[in-house]
């Protein structure tokens, strides 16, 4: 019976210890993020596995989701501590998350990894240090109806405010239930005043800030911007349900050829072909306000990428980052997912073979990245704040300059 | 021998508290699972956040918590947006109440009638129960599409002559408000039609016979049989009704997310947006706990009026 004991005491040490050698060799990374879902099935798993395999005793678990709730899962991994190794970041959730300390300054970790950030297209900085790096951007450029825009007369695509009013006008024709744009405005997802609103602001070179910090009241280019997309509202151009609609119902209507034109990403070309092959559509840049030459602002989003302060892995997270932005796995990753890559040498596929993205690498040559949202404090509420007396204007119960001063008053509170 | 005698005498009364003791601590044994999940499910949850509701600067902060006593209540009761999802939520929960209450009511007379079949029957409780089968996101998705300015709805109005124009119904701010409202009693109907239909199979047909003979016409019979009967039901769904309404939040999400501008904004609404997209935690929290005692408020009379029903 001793012996028996003595015998079941050695095998549950040795396992103890042989479990804690291989857990000491083993590292498991953590990487919530919503990109897996979004992509092929199986592509991103297996850019996952070719890193394991180039970094032995490094594993990756994939935590994936939709962006609402890996958004959230964030969010409530950053408050209680247990947010994943490396997680997938908006622009607009940077400043809050380094404002609680929950999202390790990678500064200091390509310092250490002695990284050289010359590669990277753009990287998000608060205070000096960057916080998030975009792995890949879509761009937001117009994208229109070309059997609509013939049927209406309009020879050319808009490339200028007065051109994209006259060609709204012309495609709009409510017995038909076709208007000529279409503007999202829903409180639920209020992104639609960053790609659908200040875009138009950042094409004409314009800011909405000031020293980094809200400008509203007085400022020409958000004035200018603003009532022109007024007037194409009392003129009855924008699609119906403007106050409700959110980005996927602004797809919808343009994929069923309920409208001539919108802005919205490449990502969604390919759903768009999908839903309806027969869509005759091209892609432009945001028009310009017509006395504006300068360089164009292209809003974006990006899928920037973070590691979590409270990760005890930082070096192997960044492993991580610098194998997804290295040149050549970036550039599979941009074809995959239809976007422009975060590293300058990356070139992907599609830009070759398909003339529609091709226009759009056009356009995103031609101009510069733009979404003043990125880094801003409760960048979200920022752009309900503004949405909430911005339908007010639009409906005729508040004036322009009771607007912009109810936003901007709005928008100081968080810049205190 | 004499002290073993002495001994053996103080061991026994002992012996027996410790039994008695054993014997009473029995229940709250048998009770300490219970308990147990009553600390940690309700207690512990709603101590922590009446804690950060007397606290600034809590969980998305690296800044230490400090303790600012009611101002966070302060700061919520007066403002403006807070009242204006009280009263949203107040009118969205009463007409609810009210139109599920009468809804519930009317299907369950019409499926208990005696003119159907019980095929017939079984094939509109099939039909009426349908909406409550639904999630709210699914309820959702299809009513927005349903809303849509170029949906069927409008199709059907248009195309009998009820409207000129395709009516903006979730994105009008006059509209909004009675549209989410009308969808909530659409989908909640038909829990309240359930529990009447039990109701009325539990009612003795000899009243309503006793009624006949002393020369009661129909309606009589439901006012001072059927609606006495139904009675306790009636208060005890349109308490937990009113309660679950006002907690409502995936319909409102996904249909108009409390817009346009604030026209549908619910304190539910009001309590996610201080939370996740202003992070402020401590405001939504209080938040949290003035629904909390909304919510006990009518919770108070459900109970008593559950004790009156029983004696």
């Amino acid at each position: 019976m001793k012996k028996l004991i003595v015998g079941l005491l050695v095998v549950v040490t040795l396992i103890a210890t042989g479990s804690a050698l291989t857990a000491q060799e083993t590292v498991t990374l953590e990487f919530a993020q919503w990109w897996e879902p979004e992509l092929p099935a199986g592509e991103f798993r297996a850019l996952m596995d070719e890193f394991e395999a180039q970094n032995p005793g490094i594993t990756v678990e994939l935590i994936s989701g939709p962006y609402s709730t890996t958004r959230d899962q964030i969010v409530a991994g950053a408050a209680t501590g247990t947010m994943a190794d490396v997680v997938g970041l908006d622009g607009a959730w940077v400043s809050d998350f380094v404002r609680q300390g929950s999202i390790a300054n990678l500064t200091e970790l390509m310092a250490e990894a002695g990284y050289d950030d010359s590669e990277l297209a753009a990287q998000i900085q608060i205070d000096g240090s960057t916080y998030m790096i975009p792995v890949v951007n879509f761009v937001y450029p117009v994208f229109v109806n070309l059997d609509l825009l013939e049927a209406a007369g309009v020879e050319s695509l808009p490339s200028t405010r007065s051109e994209f009013a006259a060609a709204a006008s012309a495609l709009t024709d409510p017995d038909n239930n076709v208007y000529g744009w279409v503007l999202p405005l829903s409180m639920e997802q209020p992104n639609g005043i960053q790609n659908d609103v200040m875009s138009w602001v950042w094409a004409s070179g314009g800011s909405m800030l000031k020293d980094g910090r809200p400008y509203l009241v007085g400022n020409e280019d958000v004035i200018s911007a603003v009532e022109f997309i007024k007037s194409l509202y009392d003129e009855g151009v924008i699609a119906r349900g403007a106050f409700s609609l959110r980005e996927q119902d602004k797809v919808e209507e343009f994929t069923n050829g309920r409208v001539g034109m919108m802005i919205s990403s490449l990502a969604h070309i390919n759903l768009i072909r999908e839903r309806n092959p027969e869509l005759n559509f091209a892609i432009t840049a945001l028009p310009a306000a017509d006395d504006y030459d300068g360089p164009r602002g292209l809003p974006y989003a990006s899928w920037g990428i973070g590691i979590a302060e409270n990760s005890e892995h930082k070096a192997e997270a960044w492993k991580l980052v610098e194998f997804l932005l290295s040149a050549d796995v970036n550039s599979r990753l941009a074809s995959i997912a239809n976007a422009f890559p975060g590293n300058v040498n990356s070139t992907p596929d599609f830009v070759q073979t398909d003339e529609l993205f091709a226009a759009a690498f056009d356009v995103f040559q031609a101009g510069y990245l733009a979404n003043e949202f990125t880094g801003l404090p409760v960048a979200e509420q920022l752009m309900r704040e503004f949405n909430e007396p911005f339908q007010l204007y639009l409906d005729d119960e508040m004036s322009l300059e009771e607007f912009l001063a109810t936003a901007e008053e709005a928008w100081n509170e968080h810049f205190e | 021998m004499g002290n073993a005698r002495v001994s053996k005498a103080l061991i026994k009364p002992q012996k027996a508290t410790r039994g008695r003791r054993t014997r009473q601590l029995i229940p709250y044994i048998y009770l300490s699972p219970t308990i147990l999940l009553l600390i940690v499910l309700s207690f512990i949850p709603i101590a922590t956040v009446f804690y950060y509701s007397l606290m600034d600067n809590v969980i998305i902060t690296n800044t230490p918590p400090s303790f600012v006593g009611l101002d966070n209540y302060r700061e919520i009761l007066s403002n403006r947006h807070f009242h204006q999802a009280l009263s949203n939520t107040l009118i969205f929960s009463v007409a609810s109440v009210i139109a599920h209450l009468i809804l519930g009511l009317a299907f369950a007379m019409l499926l208990n009638t005696r003119f159907l079949g019980p095929t017939a029957k079984a094939f509109f409780r099939v039909i009426y129960i349908l909406p409550w089968v639904f999630t709210a996101s699914i309820i959702a998705i299809l009513w927005r599409l349903l809303l849509n300015p170029n949906g069927v709805v409008n199709y059907l109005l248009i195309g009998m002559g009820f409207a000129s124009t395709e009516i903006e119904w979730l994105g009008s701010r006059q509209l909004a408000l009675p549209a989410v409202t009308f969808i909530n009693i659409w989908a909640g109907y038909p829990f309240y039609m359930v529990s009447f239909l039990a109701g009325l199979q539990g009612i003795s047909a000899d009243l309503y016979e006793a009624g006949k003979i002393d020369g009661a016409n129909d309606f009589q019979l439901f006012r001072f049989i059927t609606l006495p009967q139904l009675k306790p039901i009636i208060v005890s769904l349109a308490m937990l009704d009113f309660i679950w309404t006002t907690h409502q939040f995936t319909l409102i999400w996904m249909t108009t997310g409390g817009g346009p501008v604030r026209a549908t904004e619910m304190l539910s609404t009001f309590t996610y947006k201080l939370a996740f997209t202003s992070y402020q935690f401590s405001q939504a929290s209080a938040t949290a706990m003035i629904i909390l005692a909304i919510t006990t408020f009518v919770a108070v009379f459900y109970v008593r009026n559950q004790r009156l029903a029983n004696e």
